[in-house]
Parts: structure tokens; sequence; C-alpha cells
């Protein structure tokens, strides 16, 4: 039998991705012998933080655990609290929910998009090597991101780790006057959306399609944010109360973060392209017009083409943000008061990369016995590297760098909340 | 002359406050009465790149990394120098002072005029109190810049140059 020569990919740190991963790739031939996501950003500890605080002071807590995503954060503990403590809210919160959700994905997307995926496809090493050829199209990222964070300061009061969401609503409402001021960036951002379609639809995209199980919330009127079954197109269809029956972490010596998989199951993916495949028909029409004019197809298979998911709710984004901003009248109060009980609840709302989930245990002062937090990042982790386990056989053949960079590109794929990275990578490469 | 001075950093993190510390210093000196505005910011890249829009001239200050030398203050004239990956390291939780100078001139925005003071810090762990050579290094460079602003001295240098003092 014939020696094959063993190789080894080491990208010691991850860049473009959200925080501290690195990348080991081991091939024997063509062969993959070894695929492993690395995350050895320190464990945070955010559960046993909050253990002890008083159920107020969670939306300020875990807004902490990311500076892309705060709201999300902010957004799955308020709704697990009112859950826990039989809380109602005005209609009126319910749609500012919503709308500061617009505001973080419309920033988080249009980073992703513009700045960390996009060099991928078009052969720079990173933004600012990019936008020496395409300006105007960076400008045009930047000013998307910004009309996002305008909604988030609006809201939150101030862009990045915002203090405004409570539990039982907001400590603020803005007024109509206020919103109406962010219509007419909305209206440019809509239209920069869906050039944003159309401008990544025409990149080149690898030819590689997973049989994946796709999880995340559905509702039966609106495309996912705060509310909805938790489902998938396997059959799944679960209330959050039923997350922990149905889904468990698993810890892996090479990873800080616990791998979740589904129990008697597997890996599954959540973020954009399982929310697209599984809530197409709750898109307004402009963004299911965009995503049939640039012939994306429903369900979408192919992880690269994420990208193109993630630019069809930059259109969605911006157009429920004006929906919102149309319909919204001030609530009576901007918040209701929560008594406190022993009780426990549990919500998924969709982070822009995907489904988060939290369970808060009260006790009778209202004070936090126990949590739990369980990102979108660690649900996707196993599936991203079993991604690259059949991605890699694919380019196996090809050059160090050129697998190299087709690796984390298809880790990007992801939009990986590890947080971002801009360092050039050491790659290290081992023949035998 | 519009002039904007921008103190970049984190509190929490020991030296990562040496700009935030420079600008509460330059207010307490009342550099605002000479119609400078002094702003906070965390050295979030996409923010900065707004915090200097509109303004001819902006000062910059923030942490470097360590070196061996802590409290030694290099200052660069972004027209005439690029910013050294190993003194502005990018985070890997953001882009940075770096990365927002370096879109900014590929994008033709940066001001007329940017000054970067960077001070070396020693220690950056969380809840950390900055050093002391870092703590003497914000006196002397808001002494410094007091000095530039009083003396009408923010002007674009007319060659590359690079201060080191400190």
């Amino acid at each position: 039998m014939s020696k094959q020569p063993t190789r080894t990919i080491k990208v010691d740190t991850l860049a473009r991705v959200e925080g501290e991963g690195a990348l080991y790739v081991k091939l024997k031939g063509d062969q993959v012998q070894d695929v492993k996501l690395k995350i050895y950003e320190p464990p945070r500890f955010f559960e046993a933080f909050l253990r002890g605080r008083h159920f107020s002071e969670v939306p300020d807590i875990v807004a902490r655990i990311c500076g892309i995503c705060p709201i999300a954060y902010q957004m799955s503990a308020v709704h697990a609290i009112e859950r826990a403590l039989g809380v109602g809210i005005d209609p009126s919160v319910r749609l500012l929910r919503r709308l500061f959700y617009c505001g973080e994905w419309i920033e988080s997307h249009a980073l992703h998009v513009y700045l960390l995926h996009a060099p991928d496809f078009l052969g720079y090493p990173d933004a600012i090597a990019m936008a020496r050829d395409h300006q105007a199209i960076v400008q045009q990222g930047l000013r998307l991101k910004k009309a996002g964070n305008r909604i988030v300061a609006l809201m939150g009061g101030r862009e990045i780790h915002p203090v405004s969401a409570a539990v039982g609503g907001f400590y603020k409402a803005p007024s109509k006057s206020a919103l109406k001021d962010l219509v007419d960036e909305l209206k440019w951002a809509l239209d920069a959306s869906l050039a944003t379609v159309r401008w990544v639809s025409g990149f080149d995209f690898p030819d590689f399609e997973q049989d994946y199980e796709f999880v995340s919330l559905s509702h039966p009127e609106e495309y996912p944010f705060n509310e909805g079954r938790i489902e998938s197109n396997r059959g799944l269809d679960i209330d959050a109360s039923e997350y922990e029956e149905n889904f468990t972490e698993q810890h892996v010596q090479h990873s800080n973060a616990l791998h979740s998989v589904l129990r008697g199951r597997d890996s599954y993916m959540v973020g954009p392209m399982a929310r697209f495949n599984l809530n197409f028909d709750k898109l307004p029409d402009v963004a299911q017009q965009a995503a049939r004019d640039c012939g994306l197809q429903v369900p979408c298979h192919n992880p690269f083409r994420s990208i193109v998911v993630r630019a069809i709710e930059l259109v969605f984004a911006c157009h429920e943000a004006l929906r919102v901003i149309r319909e919204y009248e001030p609530p009576p109060v901007p918040r209701v008061q929560a008594a406190a009980r022993v009780s426990t609840g549990q919500a998924a709302t969709e982070a822009p990369r995907g489904l988060l989930y939290h369970r808060y245990d009260l006790d009778q002062r209202g004070l936090i016995a126990s949590a739990k937090i369980v990102p979108p990042t660690s649900q996707n982790q196993k599936r991203i590297e079993e991604d690259l386990w059949h991605f890699v056989s694919q380019v196996a053949t090809r050059p160090a760098e050129e697998i190299t960079w087709k690796c984390e590109q298809a880790v990007r794929n992801y939009d990986p909340c590890i947080s971002c990275a801009t360092h050039f990578l050491r790659l290290h490469l081992e023949r035998d | 002359m519009a002039l904007r001075i921008i103190g970049c950093g984190n509190f929490d993190r020991g030296d990562d406050a040496a700009g935030l510390l420079v600008a509460r210093r330059l207010h307490a000196l009342g550099v605002e009465t000479l119609g400078v505005e002094i702003i906070e910011q965390s050295g979030e890249s996409f923010s900065l790149m707004d915090c200097w829009l509109g303004f001819e001239h902006v000062i910059l200050v923030d942490a470097t990394a360590p070196r061996g030398t802590p409290g030694q203050v290099q200052v660069w004239n972004t027209h005439a120098d690029r910013l050294p990956e190993d003194v502005f390291p990018c985070s890997t939780h953001a882009f940075g002072v770096r990365e927002a100078v370096e879109l900014a001139r590929v994008m033709n925005r940066l001001p007329q005029t940017l000054l970067i003071y960077g001070i070396e810090g020693k220690r950056f762990f969380l809840g950390a109190p900055p050093s002391p050579e870092v703590e003497r290094a914000v006196v002397s460079v808001a002494e410094r810049l007091m000095m530039r602003v009083s003396d009408s001295l923010i002007q674009t240098p007319q060659r590359p140059r690079r201060d080191i003092f400190g």
C-alpha cells in the first residue's frame, strides 16, 4: 500500500470572525483525517455571574456578552423573565422590540456582508484592500451599518451595549417624531439592501451543498425575531420551554464553547439560512421578489450563498423597520411592572447569527437562582466542522494557501460570533 | 480651525484607559475654552470614522501595545505615516484605530490633519489600574497638547515626521 503524504493545515487565529478561534485540518493525500474548529477564547462564566442578581439587572448584564449582538441577549432575557413572571407587554412595546432587533440585524449583517465576507469572494485579504478597488461599495456598506446603528442608538440610548431594554418594556419609549427622523435613511437603506442582493448574488459560489437540519423560530404571521415556536425542516416543532428536552450541549476537548446537538439526532444549522428556508413565505413581497430575481433557490443548501440570504434579510429588516415606524403609537407606559415570584422562564429569539436560547430560574425575591444561555455559535459549531470535513475534500489537491483561504471562507459562512478578528493568519503546513 | 481631540480606550483594562485619561485631563485643564472639542471613544473603527467627520484637524490619543518602554509616547502624522500593526495590534473583538485610519485613507475620509498620540501601555488586564509610567505619560501628553492648542501649532507637518518622547 502506498504511503500517502500527510498535510496539516493550522490557522492559529481565524480572521474576520467574532472572537478568538483557530482551525486545524489534517489531510492524508486528499482524504480528510481530522477537522477541529478550536474556540480558545476563555470561558466567560456569564451564567454564573447572573446567579444572585435581581432579574431587573439581567438585560444590562447579558448585553455585555456581545458587542455585535447585545440586543439579542437582551431580548431573549426579557422574554424568558417575562414568561417566568407572567408579564404581558403592550403591543406598542412589542413593535418597538421588533424595531430594536431590525437595527441590530442591519448593523450586524451589513458588517458581515460588506466587510467580513465579501473580501473572500472578491479575492481580497480584508476590507481595507477591497476598499481600494471598491470604494463606493464599501461606502455603501458603512452607511447601511450606520443606518442600523441609528436605530439601536435611538432605541437603546447608545450604539454599543444599549441600556434601555427592561423586563416589561423599555425604560423610555421614543416619540413618533423621533422614529420618523429615521425614515429617509431607512428608505435609502432599503434600496441599498436591494442593491446588495444584486451585488452579492453575482459572486462566484463553490458548488457545495449539504443535507442540513435547519432550526429556527417560526411564527404563523411574521418573519421571526422575538416570538414563535422552534421548528426544523425535519419535524421539530416545540415551545422554547421544551428546548432542553430536545437539545443538549457536549463538551469537546478542543473548544471552550460547548457543541450543541439535537438529542437522538446530531448537528443542525441555525442562522439566516435556517430562518430563510423555514420562513420564506413570511418575508415581505419585496424580499421574496429580490430572492427570486437573483435566482436564490428555496430551500438553499449551499452555505456559501448565506451571504445572499443575509442580504435578503437586510431587505427584510429595512422594510420591517419602516413598517414599524409607520404603525407605531407610543405605549401608555413604556414599561409594566413585574412582581417577583418563584418561577422558571425560557425564551428563544433570533440573533443575527441564529437562535439564542435563555432560561432563568427565579426565587421569591426575584433573584436569579440559575441561568442557561445557548448562543447561536455554539449551536453551529459542530455543523461548521462537518461542513469543513466535506468541503476540504473538494479542495484538498489545491495549494495550502488556497485550502486555508477556502476553509476560512467556509467558517465565515456562519458569521461565527467568537468576535471580530482582523489578524493576518499564521499558516503551518506540515508534510511527511 | 475646527479641532477635535479624541481619547480612546477602556477604563476597565488598565493602561488601555490612557486616551480617556488624557481627554479628561484636557477637560480639567479647560481646553474646551480654547474652542477645542473633546470626545471619549471606545476606539471602534466605524464610530471613530464618524467621530472625525466634519473636523479639519483631529488629534487621537490611544494606548499602544507593550514594547518594553511603558509610558513612551509616539506621534504619527497619518498623512505621512502608516500606523504599524505591532504597535496598534488589532483587537479580536472589533476593528480598531489602525483599521479606521487605513480604511479612511483608502476612502479619502481622513481629516486634513490627523495626529495619533500613542502611549505605550504595560498592563491591560481586566480591573487593573493604570501603571505609574502611563499615568505620568498622560500628564505629559495633556500638557503638550494644551501647549500645541494654545500656540495654534496644529498644522500638517511638511514632511514625514514621527515624534517619540516620554
